[in-house]
């Protein structure tokens, strides 16, 4: 994070940066810039290969409810890593991401229930709707600043799910738009568990954005997001179009909340507007901040606190046997003290903290010559 | 170089310690024929409101239960088994109940869930819990889908279908308003809809105007203007307590002072009255609702000289007192015994199969003024009500016991005779 500062703006003119998000840029300028990517995108191809292993293990070892956990903590990481692109990168703030997610939720809902759509399709088209959404809500924003965009995305989020309760026979109302399980293929065997099915939905969603996003980062898109959270007159100098840049760092991050709010009816099998209230927003605002801003690890622990902050709180809140209404309000208390907390503590979040002690770590080992000196914790 | 696989040494140590997370918080096996069951105790959950805008009243029927349940435990449990049941709080959100009761079946490894509160949140659990063959006993709603016993052969309502009382209400109306103009003001889910088809099969074009609302949207001005402008007279509300504290609140305002008519779940006086007090800042009472024509299914809560009554307050004064004794509490205690019964008459040899098996039989006896239409294929429970109205900010149950069916049969009167509790509250077959 610290270093990003000092990297240069980024050269390429603005027309070159509305290319594609996501896959890697062709077509560049330098020799350097075209051995860049394509190392970018492999090594986060077998990064991504790595960890679908390690998820694969993991769902095979775990019980039905805690694979249930970890679709969970999927989905939430495939929403927070779009967000932590547009705030943290980008320096756009967004109080309306659950208002994206439901905006793919209710696409997914729609497309699979009543048209029909394969799931796979479904998800992709959902991603692909809440983009377009983004490109609105993202060319109102990038005329906005602090405050205003806070302000603005808040009424998003406020007013979007209102949309069920006005069009009752479209999205269901309050009641919302059930849609059936999905059904494990029968080659996985007649008694394949339900769950863990869901979890490889929802981890192979996480993994693609993980592909996509971290590829993202190292091109000339990512740069010119951090050039414009910068400073946006020196970008502006160095031929970025600012409001465009904006515009796309909004694109991208609505589309990995519509993919989140898929992933979350495979999940729930169900999109209503009670599940993307305010406070989801706000969740996802904390998970980032929690995790640490910016840095697609942050969102991993960002997803991890967003599970288990809330059920921890609810099981001490259970344990101290207190009065039904304080025990039932309790954990939104303690969910608010852990958050005041690691903003004091670690103002850089989880991920910031870890890369504190991991270097201070690295530099006593590098002072004692007898040790290896190899990199990585 | 050094940066980016320092971040991924990151990212894969956060998936570590993700595992590690997840597989740490394992759950623990049972040794019996059915999950949840062991040879001493059974495992019972169910998702509540104890949060949200259900929660004013309806929080207070899960405790009421548990202090049922930890009363029966006392006097040795049923068939040698102690009932424990865990609640979990859903705020009345769909999304949440969907949640709650995976964690109650999959983590909690629940034998049945009793008394699932709501029909918006309630409907979305009702696939998954038939699909895992989990006894869904005695849902806290009278949402007529609970009705079918062939599509869903494990959930069974326990209060009357709300079509049932929406027809013994509309009868009444027919008789003793005839020719007046009715309004309807109804929660816009199965619940509101549920009671409006039973009113119009009895009153048809008498009803001049029906508006529903959402639970979310506390502004219900454009409904009662819209009922107060067509003229209506007698005025009915298939609504939530804290809905029905709202329409009263709206209406004085607006100086609309129709007959006012409500479904037995919106008129508890305690639940009510405390909320007009809270809306309005201490300046509104249970007087907006003295003269409320209502249903009754269960004895008042405050007629102390029914036997039902006396011991469910002294289990309240022994295990809830911190509650007020009121409807909820009735409610939570008398769908408890029911739960209770359908164990006892399940057998010793407790499988899931043979709770179900017991409830499909019938036979139940308990506090109810009419009797329960269990059978394989009618999962309702209590056929009917009698009317009854508010009188000095109490339930006073003024009409005769009437059961009817959800679709067109007649409201005939009920023939059952009252039960009365055994000795010291056990359970009867």
């Amino acid at each position: 994070m610290s270093s990003i500062g000092t990297e240069t703006p980024a050269q390429p003119a603005a027309t070159e940066i509305s290319g594609a998000p996501g896959a890697a840029p062709g077509g560049s300028t330098g020799r350097r810039m075209l051995r860049l990517p394509q190392q970018t995108l492999a090594r986060n191809l077998l990064l991504a290969l790595a960890f679908g292993v390690i998820l694969y293990l993991l769902s095979e070892s775990l019980s039905s409810f805690n694979n249930l956990r970890l679709a969970t903590i999927a989905y939430y990481f495939t929403a927070l890593a779009g967000l932590t692109v547009l705030t943290g990168l980008n320096g756009q703030i967004s109080l309306g991401h659950g208002a994206l997610m439901a905006v793919g939720a209710y696409a997914t809902a729609i497309l699979v229930g009543r048209t029909g759509f394969p799931l796979g399709a479904a998800l992709a088209a959902a991603a692909a709707i809440t983009a377009v959404v983004g490109v609105v809500v993202g060319a109102a924003a990038s005329r906005l600043r602090g405050p205003y965009l806070a302000g603005a995305t808040l009424a998003f989020a406020i007013g979007l799910p209102g949309l069920a309760d006005k069009y009752p026979s479209a999205f269901g109302g309050e009641n919302g738009l059930t849609v059936a399980p999905p059904t494990p293929p029968s080659a996985l065997g007649a008694t394949f568990p339900l769950e863990r099915w869901e979890a490889w939905i929802a981890c192979l969603c996480a993994l693609i954005v993980f592909v996509l996003l971290s590829n993202l980062l190292r091109s000339r898109v990512g740069r010119a997001f951090r050039a414009v959270r910068d400073d946006e007159v020196a970008a502006q100098l160095a031929g970025l179009n600012v409001a465009r840049v904006q515009v796309l760092a909004f694109v991208v991050s609505a589309a990995c909340a519509g993919l989140a709010g898929g992933a979350l009816v495979v999940v729930t099998q169900l999109a209503a507007p009670g599940a993307f209230d305010l406070s989801l927003s706000l969740a996802l605002l904390t998970g980032i901040v929690l995790g640490g801003l910016g840095s697609l690890a942050g969102a991993v622990w960002g997803a991890l606190a967003l599970v288990y902050l809330p059920q921890w709180s609810d099981d001490i809140a259970h344990s101290l046997s207190l009065s039904n209404n304080v025990q039932s309000n309790l954990p939104l208390a303690l969910y608010g003290i852990v958050l005041m907390v690691v903003i004091v503590a670690a103002p850089r979040g989880i991920q910031g903290a870890l890369h504190g002690l991991f270097g201070v770590a690295r530099t006593r080992l590098r002072k004692n010559p007898s040790t290896p000196t190899e990199e990585g914790a | 170089m050094k940066k980016r696989s320092r971040a991924a040494a990151g990212v894969a140590g956060c998936l570590v310690a993700a595992a590690l997370v997840a597989s740490g918080c394992g759950s623990s096996g049972s040794s019996s024929s059915a999950p949840g069951v062991t040879k001493t105790t059974v495992l019972v959950g169910s998702h509540q409101p104890l949060t949200g805008p259900a929660a004013p009243g309806y929080s207070e029927i899960a405790p009421a239960a548990k202090a049922f349940f930890q009363y029966l435990n006392a006097q040795g449990g049923v068939n040698g088994r102690k009932i424990n049941l865990i609640y979990k709080d859903d705020a009345y959100n769909p999304t949440k109940t969907v949640t709650v009761v995976k964690q109650l079946v999959l983590q909690n490894k629940v034998f049945a869930i009793w008394g699932g509160l709501g029909t918006p949140t309630h409907t979305k659990v009702v696939d998954y819990l038939n699909s895992s063959k989990v006894p869904d006993l005695f849902v806290s709603s009278g949402c007529p889908c609970w009705d079918d016993g062939t599509k869903h052969p494990y959930t069974f309502g326990w209060q009357p279908n709300y079509t049932i009382e929406g027809k013994i209400l509309g009868q009444y109306i027919k008789q003793k308003f005839p020719g007046k103009k009715v309004g309807v003001f109804y929660q816009d889910d199965d619940f509101g809809q549920g009671g409006l088809a039973g009113l119009k099969q009895q009153l048809g074009p008498q009803i001049v105007s029906a508006q529903p609302y959402q639970p979310t949207v506390t502004n219900v001005a454009p409904q009662i203007t819209a009922i107060q402008k067509s003229g209506a007279q007698v005025l009915v509300d298939f609504s939530i307590p804290a809905f029905t504290a709202l329409e009263r609140l709206t209406s004085f305002k607006l100086g609309y002072k129709p007959q006012l008519v409500v479904s037995n779940v919106g008129i508890d006086p305690t639940t009510v009255g405390g909320l007009l007090k809270a809306f309005s800042k201490g300046k509104a009472n249970t007087a907006l609702i003295e003269g409320a024509i209502t249903d009754a299914y269960l004895p008042s809560p405050t007629d102390s000289s029914n036997g039902w009554i006396q011991l469910f307050k002294k289990i309240h004064d022994q295990y809830d007192a911190k509650a007020p004794f009121d409807g909820n509490v009735e409610y939570g205690m008398a769908s408890a015994y029911t739960f209770a019964q359908a164990l006892k008459n399940a057998g010793k040899n407790l499988t899931r199969q043979d709770l179900v098996d017991a409830v499909n039989k019938g036979g139940f006896t308990g506090p109810g003024l009419v009797p329960f239409r269990y059978s394989k294929t009618v999962h309702g429970g209590y056929g009917g009500g009698a009317i009854a109205v508010i009188k000095n900010g109490q339930i006073v149950v003024t009409g005769k016991p009437m059961v009817t069916d959800p679709s067109t049969g007649p409201i005939t009167a009920s023939t059952m005779k009252p039960a009365q509790p055994g000795d010291n509250g056990i359970v009867k077959p």
